[in-house]
């Protein structure tokens, strides 16, 4: 299988209320340090699993080819995608410009078109803008079906995928005919929540998502990066802009009670909720 | 372009679910701006009782699509049919639900048109409407405007309250199902497994209990009690999901479900940025947890240091005893 990954470096999310806002209101992230976004790192782990027999896994079946928009800067992300086990990358240029969701999924659409893979994986969200989009749009301009909330995903025999969707309420099972669009949600990382056609269904993966051996951070310098401008891609304009940011309104402690009988008597006479 | 168009979500194509009803705030409070009226597009495979509810709302139409097909949810099967639907409106509305983040994205893609997702409320700003919508893990508000023709949105449900009916009978007009995309063919509903509980939906709940990953094993064992004598929903981190205490569904946090309950219990909780974002609405936040230092007492009214595991069976006779 071939496979397409979009991924995004972000503000670390695990200090995000480290996030600032200036007096002219933009959003000051300075602070914090650049991380791929953890939902296209699930991605990239469930296309690595859906590209190998999980019981040996130096070997791909397939190809995954992982692509990012942003500056040079973002080719470290790409460059630790390729140590993990991504075969080649593409960085779109985009000359400082932030693209919206909708010109993303233009730029992405033309290069889905170039190389023609059986599925694009990608996270649900990105957590910076945490807009949850992307996917859909690509899916509905290439006129592909599309699976999100993915917890699980099993490649059948006819090629098909059953994918499992997290959604309100239960989970949704859906097969999809390739070429497809697939975000992830954070159970795909499980054990037991991606088979490709050549792992055993006994298989069970470890937990989370793969590191890079040191040998293979090596080679990855040598995999294949090409550059794109995304004016070559897509010309559409951006229609969704952000004219300022503020932070939320901040929740005070409140007290500590000493036992279950204060609790129990502040919730009924203080707070009147129960 | 004027006109305000709500999405109805129905559960089965027949039972409609509340998040429409935040929605239908929101598109009455953006209806001034964007000029003209606001009318309802509901699809379903048996939506009248849904909607004879939604006629009581005071828009100008309720538009039915009915359709066996309707019964179950694939986007690349309702978008083609809300697409066509849309092409004479100005701003599309619909709840940040699952469904409305599955769904709008896609149709917006169909019509061009920006996307706003998981708003909290707007603005009216010298060019048009603003959206406010959380960002950074809800660390950030973003005020955004959409320049293309159509607008698209979705409404955090936790965040605008429900429309309460005005009483009057918008009238109903049926609409036909558009023709199926060359996507709709290849993808098969296979199965909705869904948890049948009989408590409260965490989306509906004005009390929510939740757990860590501190309770292990005893997740329903220690909860399930208080959440009975509150008629409370049950919630958890997603430390106790991924250690697969309790079904995923049941996930509070940035990822899982946004709750604003009057009461949110968090029991076993340290309180991770991800899951305050979840359920830092909450009117009133209990936190419970034998660590002193745990971050969740930064954001808690109530906070009790104890071992969860006498201290809620305790409450739970306490409350009893009430």
């Amino acid at each position: 299988m071939k496979i397409l990954v979009p991924i995004k470096r972000v503000a670390d999310p695990d200090n995000a209320n480290k996030i600032k806002v200036s007096a002219a209101g933009q959003i000051d992230a300075s602070g914090l340090e650049p991380k791929l976004n953890p939902f296209d790192e699930y991605a990239l782990e469930a296309a690595l699993r859906l590209t190998e027999n999980g019981a040996q896994n130096k070997q791909r079946e397939g190809e995954v080819i992982v692509v990012t928009i942003g500056p040079k800067e973002t080719e470290t992300t790409l460059r630790g995608a390729l140590a993990t086990g991504a075969s080649r990358a593409i960085r779109i240029e985009a000359d400082g410009q932030d693209p919206d969701g909708g010109v993303t999924a233009e730029a992405l659409k033309a290069l889905v078109l170039a190389e023609k893979p059986d599925l694009i994986l990608l996270g649900k969200q990105a957590v910076d803008g945490d807009s949850n989009q992307v996917g859909q749009m690509l899916a509905e301009i290439l006129d592909y079906p599309m699976a999100t909330f993915a917890a699980t995903i099993e490649e059948e025999a006819a090629g098909t995928l059953l994918v499992g969707r997290e959604v309100d309420g239960g989970v949704l099972k859906l097969r999809l005919t390739p070429p497809c669009v697939i975000t992830v949600d954070l159970r795909i990382v499980a054990p037991a929540s991606v088979y490709s056609k050549h792992t055993a269904r006994t298989h069970k993966y470890q937990e989370g998502v793969r590191f890079a051996p040191l040998p293979a951070i090596m080679q990855a310098k040598k995999k294949p990066l090409d550059t794109k401008p995304l004016k070559e891609l897509t010309t559409q304009p951006s229609v969704v802009t952000y004219d300022r940011f503020e932070l939320p309104k901040a929740r005070k402690a409140g007290a500590k009670v000493k036992d279950v009988a204060e609790l129990v008597q502040k919730l009924k006479n203080d707070a009147k909720v129960i | 372009m004027q006109n305000v168009l709500v999405i109805a979500e129905l559960h089965e194509g027949h039972e409609l679910k509340s998040a429409t009803l935040s929605a239908l705030t929101l598109g009455f409070e953006a209806l001034p701006t964007i000029g003209g009226s606001l009318d309802i597009l509901v699809l379903g495979s048996a939506p009248e009782v849904a909607v004879e509810t939604l006629k009581a709302h005071g828009a100008r139409k309720v538009l039915v699509a009915k359709d066996p097909s309707f019964e179950r949810y694939v986007a690349e099967n309702f978008a083609p049919t809300i697409a066509a639907v849309a092409k004479d409106y100005g701003l599309l509305v619909a709840g940040a639900s699952t469904y409305g983040k599955d769904l709008m994205p896609r149709v917006a893609a169909r019509l061009n048109a920006g996307y706003a997702g998981d708003c909290l409320g707007l603005e009216k700003a010298a060019q048009g409407l603003a959206y406010r919508r959380p960002m950074f893990a809800g660390n950030a508000i973003g005020i955004c405007r959409i320049t293309s023709e159509i607008q698209v949105a979705t409404v955090r449900q936790s965040e605008v309250s429900p429309h309460a009916p005005s009483g009057g009978a918008t009238p109903s007009e049926s609409v036909t199902k558009a023709g199926s995309s060359g996507a709709a063919a290849r993808v098969e509903f296979v199965a909705f497994e869904t948890v049948k509980s009989e408590r409260p939906e965490l989306s509906d709940a004005k009390i929510i209990v939740s757990g860590g990953r501190a309770l292990k094993e005893k997740f329903f064992e220690v909860l399930e009690p208080l959440a009975d004598a509150l008629g409370a929903g049950l919630g958890a981190s997603r430390a106790a999901v991924d250690a697969g205490y309790c079904p995923g569904d049941f996930q509070v946090g940035q990822t899982g479900k946004i709750v604003a309950p009057s009461l949110y219990f968090a029991i076993g909780i340290s309180g991770a940025i991800q899951h305050i974002a979840g359920m830092k609405g909450s009117k009133v936040i209990v936190a419970i947890n034998k660590d002193p230092e745990a971050p969740i007492f930064q954001i808690a009214d109530y906070g009790l240091v104890a071992d969860l595991f006498q201290a809620v069976p305790e409450l739970v006779s306490a409350l009893k005893a009430h």
